[in-house]
C-alpha cells in the first residue's frame, strides 16, 4: 500500500461512485470494404457475417473487464465503413436492406448502437452516395440501433452546398417518419464537417477508409468528476488554477480509458486505436458540462462568458488527456449536447441558453449544434442554413463541427421531446424564422478557405 | 492479481472482521490494511491478493456489495492497476 496514497485511492472511488466517472464507450471499428458485392443480398450476408464474427466477443469481454477491474463501462458499440462505399457496386440495391443487416448484426452481438450508415460527400457525390442519403429517413425509421452520419464539408475541400441543401430535407423527413416516436430518427443522424475517421461516439461514429480492418477505440467521460474537483477550489482562485485542476483531472480520467482500451484490444486480439478525450455528459444530475461552466462562476450556462469558459475547459481537457494516452483521436473535446446534459436542459428551459450562443460555443469546443430540438414547422432550408453555418465554423477553424437537430413535428417552441435513456429530453428551442432559401438553393460548392493551403 | 477493497461510511463494530470473513471464505489473502477518518467518514482500505481466490470476480463483487448493504457502508473492490494508471506517471 505504501506505493499508493490513501487520498488517491479514495478520490478514485469517489469519482466512480459519486461523480459518474465511467468509460463511456468501447467502440469496435470494422471495415466492410471486403463485403462489397454487386448482389445486394450477398453483400448484406457478408456484412452480417463479418460483424457477428469480428464483434462476437466484444460485449462479454468488455463486461468482464468492467467486472474484473471495477470500472463502469457504459456502452459497447460498433462503427463500420460508410455504407455508401458499398452501394456504389450495387446499383439496384435498396440501401435500407443494408441498414437492416447492420441492425440485425448489432442486435445479435448485443451492442446498443452501430454507426456508419453514411456517406462522405464533402467534395461531391460518387456512385451510391445520393441513394444512401435519400434512404436515410426510411433506414432510421425502420431500424432501432443504426446511426447515420454524412460528411458535407472539410477544410481541405470546402462545403458541398448541394449536399447541405439535401441534408436539410433529409433531417426533416427523418423526423417526420418517426413523428410517432418523439422524432427519434433525427437523433440518430449527424451532419459533419471534417468528420474524424476514428470517432467512437454516437451518432457520428464511422470507420474511415484509412482505418485498419478491425480496431478498438475508447471514449472516456467524466464531467461530474471535473465539476466535483472544481467545487473544492475557492471561488476566487484564478483561472490558471482552474485550468491546472481540469488538466490534472482529465489526465486521470483518460488514463483509465487508456487502461480499458489496452485491455480490450489485448483480450479481443485486435489493435488498439485511439482514446477520444471528450467530456461526454449524460442527463444524470451532476454529469453535466454546463455545470462545470457554472462551477467556474457563470450564473447560468449561456450567459456572457460562456464561450470563454468553454474554451478554457476544452483546452485543459486536451492538455491533460494527451499526456495520458499514446494515441488520441476521434472528436476529443467537451461535448455540448442539449438534451443529453442536465445543466444544458435547465439553461435552455430558463432561457439563458439560445441557439445563437450554442453556435458561438461550437467555435471553441468539440462537435457542434448537438441534440437541439427545433420547432416542428422549421423549414428544410432553415435547417440547411444552420448546417452551412456550423460547417463554415468547422471549415475555417480546421476543426470538426456537426449538426444533430430534431425538428419536433407537430410541436412548437416551449414544448419538450423526451427520447429517454442517454439521449435525454429537450425543450424546443426557438430558431430564426428568416429564410436562407435562395442562398441554400444556389447549390454548388463554397471553395476551401486559405487555411487549406498549408503545403 | 491485486485489488483494493475500500469501505467508507459511519464506523461500526466489527467492520474489519466482517470484511476479513468474506475474504477468508473466498480464499482472498489480505496483504495490508489502513484505516483513517476523512471528512468525518470512516475509511478502510485493504490491499488484497486475488490470485488464489476461489470465486469469479462478479461473485466477489456481489458478496462485498451485499456486506456493504448489511453494514450500511459503501464497499468497493477495484483492481490495483486502475489506481496505478490514474495516479502514477
Amino acid at each position: 500500500m505504501s506505493i499508493l496514497n490513501t487520498r488517491d485511492i479514495l478520490e478514485t472511488i469517489q469519482m466512480i461512485t459519486d461523480e459518474n466517472l465511467d468509460v463511456r464507450t468501447v467502440t469496435m471499428g470494422i471495415s466492410l470494404l471486403d463485403c462489397i458485392d454487386p448482389d445486394p443480398k450477398r453483400a448484406c450476408e457478408k456484412i452480417y457475417n463479418k460483424i457477428t464474427t469480428k464483434a462476437a466477443r466484444l460485449v462479454p469481454v468488455v463486461e468482464q473487464i468492467s467486472a474484473d477491474y471495477g470500472i463502469p463501462i457504459v456502452n459497447k458499440r460498433i462503427s463500420v465503413t460508410p455504407i455508401a462505399m458499398l452501394l456504389g457496386a450495387a446499383p439496384e440495391a435498396d440501401p435500407v436492406d443494408y441498414a437492416k443487416a447492420l441492425d440485425k448484426a448489432a442486435k445479435a452481438v448485443g451492442v446498443n448502437f452501430i454507426g456508419g450508415f453514411g456517406a462522405l460527400v464533402h467534395k461531391g457525390f460518387s456512385a451510391g452516395d445520393e441513394r444512401l442519403i435519400d434512404a436515410i429517413p426510411r433506414a432510421l425509421a425502420e431500424t432501432d440501433v443504426v446511426c447515420s452520419s454524412v460528411n458535407i464539408g472539410s477544410t481541405k475541400s470546402g462545403l458541398n452546398m448541394d449536399a447541405i441543401a439535401r441534408m436539410g430535407q433529409v433531417v426533416r423527413q427523418t423526423a417526420e417518419l418517426t413523428a410517432d416516436r418523439q422524432c427519434i430518427g433525427a437523433a440518430k443522424l449527424v451532419v459533419f464537417c471534417n468528420a474524424p475517421e476514428d470517432n467512437p461516439f454516437m451518432a457520428g461514429a464511422l470507420h474511415g477508409p484509412g482505418e485498419p480492418d478491425c480496431v478498438v477505440h475508447v471514449g472516456v467521460s467524466g464531467p461530474g468528476a471535473v465539476r466535483a474537483a472544481l467545487a473544492k477550489l475557492p471561488k476566487d482562485a484564478p483561472l490558471d488554477q482552474v485550468a491546472e485542476l481540469i488538466k490534472r483531472t482529465a489526465f486521470k480520467i483518460t488514463r483509465m480509458g487508456q487502461l480499458v482500451g489496452n485491455l480490450a484490444a489485448q483480450q479481443l486480439g485486435v489493435p488498439f486505436g485511439i482514446v477520444d478525450l471528450s467530456l461526454a455528459p449524460t442527463p444524470a444530475v451532476g454529469d453535466s458540462v454546463a455545470n462545470i461552466l457554472e462551477e467556474m462562476g457563470l450564473e447560468s450556462c449561456g450567459c456572457c462568458g460562456t464561450t470563454a469558459a468553454l474554451a478554457l475547459l476544452n483546452d485543459a481537457v486536451k492538455k491533460g488527456g494527451v499526456m495520458a494516452s499514446n494515441h488520441v483521436g476521434g472528436l476529443s473535446g467537451a461535448f455540448i449536447p442539449v438534451s443529453e446534459d442536465d445543466g444544458m436542459i435547465k439553461a435552455a428551459e430558463r432561457g439563458s441558453l439560445c441557439l445563437e450562443k450554442l453556435e458561438a460555443m461550437t467555435a471553441v469546443c468539440s462537435v457542434g449544434i448537438d441534440m437541439v430540438v427545433l420547432p416542428g414547422d422549421t423549414p428544410a432550408a432553415v435547417i440547411s442554413g444552420l448546417i452551412a453555418d456550423e460547417a463554415a465554423i468547422g471549415m475555417v477553424n480546421s476543426k470538426t463541427t456537426a449538426v444533430r437537430v430534431i425538428p419536433a413535428i407537430g410541436r412548437k417552441a416551449g414544448e419538450i421531446l423526451d427520447f429517454g435513456g442517454l439521449l435525454g429530453y429537450g425543450p424546443i428551442m426557438p430558431i430564426s424564422g428568416w429564410s436562407p432559401e435562395v442562398f441554400v438553393a444556389r447549390g454548388g460548392r463554397i471553395p476551401a478557405p486559405m487555411q487549406a493551403l498549408k503545403n | 492479481m491485486k485489488a483494493v477493497i475500500t469501505v467508507v461510511g459511519k464506523d461500526t463494530v466489527g467492520v474489519v472482521a466482517r470484511v476479513g470473513g468474506v475474504c477468508g471464505s473466498l480464499n482472498i489473502n489480505i496483504e495490508d490494511i489502513t484505516q483513517s477518518i476523512m471528512q468525518e467518514m470512516f475509511c478502510m482500505i485493504m490491499l488484497v491478493d486475488l490470485s488464489r481466490c476461489t470465486a469469479p470476480h462478479e461473485q466477489v463483487r456481489a458478496a462485498l456489495e451485499q456486506l456493504g448493504k448489511e453494514m450500511g457502508m459503501q464497499v468497493t473492490i477495484t483492481r490495483l492497476e486502475v489506481f496505478e494508471a490514474m495516479h502514477h506517471i
